[in-house]
């Protein structure tokens, strides 16, 4: 393996907390595996931080089999890396080619303030499903699983919006930081599906004015979000919440 | 001590129906009095918060992500159990009770199993009404796959990643729940101590990860959540961040941990490349349905790509063995077989630990866009991580630490030893036996949330007076005195060796010793090594930064800190049943064929240890297993 590692100059994003100005700054990854993972590629450069004494850089990361939205980098621009439809955490080194300076930033977005390096808060995200990213399903008490039919081709539509892994990489690719492809995803899975329909109005009158006051901006069709997305979930769900939005209008709450 | 489990009495069927109606209840106008806690936000305890708080109480949930979304529930793949027989294939409710039984190699308690078959139709029902996309027919019905260890198909399932969409489920109905204000959740804590007050669990102490600040909570129960404890093998399929700290911690505190030697190695995980790798990957249990596992039968093909070896000289040695489960064997039978087979040097890949998941005749027979269909998602994993085009060539896959069925003890109530601490899901031990069969944790986790404690909590607290205990009780500041020594301790060290040197080297003991097969020299071996290593790390570790404000490393070293004295009660738990079941397999107790051979006789209990201190003998309290429905017969799956 050492025969083929790649020597690498990473800049990484270094900011002490929310009020820190930040910086870039400037860190060799030496003899590195290309089988390994982005993030593997970051714990071995840390483990020589913490040997020379330095602080390790902060990162978010858990599962690292790309389903839990935790890790959120930005990569030489890109959210998630110059890979597709994987997040950081499936990006691996293979994708990268010897002497190349690489660029980490943080999610950069006014809803998503900055904890630590490359650590961001995303509770914006957690306060917009809290707003009515849910059917009001009481805990017992429901129906038979198949006494209402849902069509597999409405089902398969739900579950590719239901694909959200919450990661944020919508936002940080759009140049406005747009929560729409989030917010659209969860609107659309549940309008798509008979057991969300009942609520659908309340939900996205009460989803998008969430949205709204988190301080994301608005949708201006750059499709950002859609190159960005790991788990390909597509902007006519924007539309799509466009539509239930203009139905719900008219609606009383 | 003998434990008893306080299990219904009478017929089986009615067991669960007459318990629910025996236990107390709590009215409605009182519920709002209670504060409960539960620690983690995964199936289990984000089903419970949601659930407990629509019922009135007042919760306060916990989980050291920065999202409730993310605890590691979401990563499972392949699917869940019900008892519906909508295949209409022979399934019910004793079927689903007596493959979880034999599954588990009849080392878990009947009547919980039970309930758990029992409730499985409802968790199905109530994820629906959550919006949950399962799979389904042109017609709108629900589909069902089959899985390891049945032989019908009762697994529902939403393309591959099922966990993700249950978890989802039950996280927006927690997040209705804290936007009506009867739960409020903190993110980014991590529970580093239980608190006892005059023997009954009342609160925990916290590290809030962003300010580092140590923070207490009081309650009138407590219930973990917190997820199982694979984590000590360093290399596994779990998340980076799952521990066993917040049991263990209970255990410290007097809650008996049982059973920790019954770990579950997951058939189905990409095959390590190096020592670089953070954590191994699983590739869902289901590709067994289409997936066909061979090695070469000769040592000298071992090097040559699949393509060019010839069908006579593969092996297919699950259907081999296993005629009539074929490669739908259980995980730990599968495991052990892909393990035999590198053992005979007959392993492919780098370092020749991998064996072969070939799809080429599933393609063949149903085409390759209805494989990509059914596990297409897998197939990208695979290729992103691998670099291998598995539509093309057979996948590679080897075992891999990914689930623990031991975990704290609990009554038939899911309330430990302890009083007031109720635990749920893969944290505590109660319904696997020595081996979970795939599909059956999500629908544990669940069914303990949703249809089990919102029943079983209400019996202790009707005994209960609320707000009793606050966090002025003495006991709060002691316990938040001997988290902050801990971490100052931690932080005084400033050693020669990283955190994750120390947490690789455990792992590396653990598995070479505690691992797939275990012998009573093996073990001692363990012994000896984990209480050195342990030594070693507190004269030796190297914790750089602060307490205060986001600490990654603090964190890490708290949880290896408690592996490495967990570790050697796993390896004293295997050390002392000497039998083989399940995950748990001693080289000294197998059959001719090398089959794992129980000892009914004199092992039929559940082992619940109790902590007399680091280094100290801790004290085996025995539960013993009754069968009354189920012949415990040896469990073949030719």
């Amino acid at each position: 393996m050492a025969a083929n590692g790649m020597n690498l100059i990473l800049h990484v994003w270094r900011q002490n907390g929310p009020n820190d100005k930040g910086r870039l700054e400037q860190y060799e990854a030496k003899n590195v595996s290309p089988d390994s993972s982005f993030l593997e590629m970051l714990d071995e450069v840390n483990e020589d931080l913490i040997k020379k004494g330095q602080e390790p850089i902060e990162f978010d990361h858990d599962c690292r089999e790309g389903i839990c939205g935790m890790c959120s980098q930005v990569i030489n621009g890109i959210p998630h890396g110059p890979d597709k439809l994987v997040t950081t955490c499936q990006l691996h080194m293979r994708k990268f080619k010897d002497g190349d300076q690489i660029y980490i930033e943080p999610w950069r977005a006014k809803a998503f303030p900055i904890v630590k390096d490359l650590v961001v808060d995303r509770g914006a995200l957690d306060r917009i499903i809290q707003a009515y990213g849910y059917t009001s399903a009481h805990t017992g008490g429901v129906a038979d699983g198949n006494a209402i039919l849902v069509p597999k081709t409405e089902a398969d539509v739900a579950m590719d919006a239901a694909e959200c892994i919450g990661c944020g990489a919508c936002v940080a690719g759009c140049p406005n930081a747009s929560g729409m492809l989030f917010t659209g995803a969860k609107v659309a899975q549940m309008a798509l599906l008979p057991q969300g329909q009942a609520e659908a109005a309340r939900r996205v009158k009460a989803m998008v004015k969430q949205m709204d006051a988190e301080g994301f901006g608005n949708c201006t069709n750059h499709f950002e979000c859609n190159a960005s997305c790991p788990k390909g979930v597509k902007i006519p769900f924007i539309a799509r919440m466009n539509r239930e939005l203009i139905k719900a209008l008219p609606t009383a709450d | 001590m003998i434990l008893d489990g306080k299990c219904p009495t009478g017929p089986i069927q009615e067991s669960w129906d007459k318990h629910r109606f025996n236990m107390k209840l709590v009215n409605p106008a009182n519920k709002r009095k209670y504060k409960i806690l539960v620690v983690g936000t995964g199936l289990a305890g984000g089903a419970a918060a949601a659930s407990l708080g629509e019922l009135g109480y007042n919760v306060e949930a916990f989980c050291y992500q920065d999202s409730a979304r993310r605890a590691h529930s979401i990563a499972a793949q392949g699917g869940i159990n019900a008892a519906k027989n909508y295949p209409n294939d022979g399934d019910s409710i004793y079927r689903l009770f007596y493959d979880t039984i034999k599954g588990g190699d009849f080392r878990a308690r009947e009547a919980d199993v039970w309930r758990l078959a029992q409730v499985s139709n409802n968790i199905i029902d109530q994820c629906v009404a959550q919006g949950v996309p399962f799979a389904r027919d042109y017609a709108g019905y629900l589909d069902n796959r089959s899985f390891g260890g049945a032989q019908v198909s009762r697994t529902f399932y939403a393309r591959g990643q099922t966990g993700q969409q249950l978890l989802l489920g039950a996280y927006q109905a927690l997040m209705r729940q804290v936007k009506a204000g009867s739960v409020k959740l903190y993110e980014r804590r991590e529970m580093l101590d239980l608190v006892v007050v005059d023997g009954e669990a009342k609160g925990i102490t916290c590290r809030n990860l962003v300010t580092g600040a140590i923070e207490s909570y009081s309650g009138d129960a407590v219930v973990l959540a917190t997820g199982g404890y694979v984590n000590v093998f360093y290399l596994s399929t779990n998340a980076m961040g799952c521990s066993v700290t917040a049991t263990w911690k209970a255990s410290k505190k007097g809650a008996f941990f049982a059973n920790p030697c019954y770990t579950q190695i997951h058939p189905t995980c990409i095959p390590q490349t190096g020592e670089h790798q953070s954590k191994l990957t699983l590739m869902s249990e289901s590709l067994r349905n289409d997936g066909r596992c061979w090695v070469p039968k000769k040592k000298a093909d071992c090097d040559k790509p699949a393509s060019q070896i010839a069908e006579d000289d593969r092996d297919y040695y699950l259907e081999r063995k296993y005629p009539s489960f074929g490669n739908l064997a259980p995980r730990d039978i599968a495991s052990r077989a892909a393990k035999e087979q590198c053992d005979d040097e007959r392993g492919v890949g780098p370092g020749k630990r991998g064996v072969y998941l070939d799809f080429s005749t599933a393609i063949k027979r149903v085409s390759e866009a209805t494989i990509a269909e059914r596990y297409g998602n897998l197939f990208q994993m695979y290729e992103k991580i691998t670099d291998e085009n598995a539509y093309k060539q057979p996948m590679r896959i080897y075992p891999a630490p990914h689930y623990s069925m031991g975990g704290l003890w609990v009554d038939y109530n899911c309330m430990s030893n302890l009083p007031g601490l109720f635990v749920l899901g893969e944290a505590n031990f109660s319904v696997h036996g020595a081996n979970r069969l795939g599909a059956s944790a999500l629908m544990q986790g669940l069914a303990d949330g949703y249809f089990v404690i919102p029943y079983t909590i209400a019996n202790y607290l009707a005994g209960v007076k609320p707000g009793s205990v606050t966090t002025e009780n003495a006991e709060f500041k002691k316990s938040k005195e001997e988290v902050v020594a801990r971490i100052d301790k931690l932080l005084s060290i400033n050693g020669k060796k990283t955190v994750a040197e120390f947490h690789r080297e455990l792992g590396k003991i653990m598995w070479e010793n505690v691992g797939m097969a275990r012998s009573k020299e093996s073990l001692n071996k363990a012994l000896k090594l984990i209480p050195a290593l342990r030594e070693e790390f507190w004269k030796n570790v190297k914790v750089t930064g602060g307490k205060d404000g986001l600490n990654a490393q603090l964190e890490n070293a708290g949880r290896v800190a408690d592996f490495l004295e967990f570790g050697e009660l796993l390896a004293k738990d295997a050390l002392s049943r000497e039998e083989s079941c399940g995950g748990h397999f001693r080289t000294e107790h197998q059959t001719d064929d090398g089959e794992a051979m129980r000892d009914d006789e004199n092992y039929t209990y559940v082992a619940a240890w109790e902590f007399k201190g680091v280094g100290v003998e801790p004290e085996l309290h025995k539960e013993p297993l009754t069968f009354d429905n189920v012949h415990l017969a040896v469990r073949s799956y030719k």
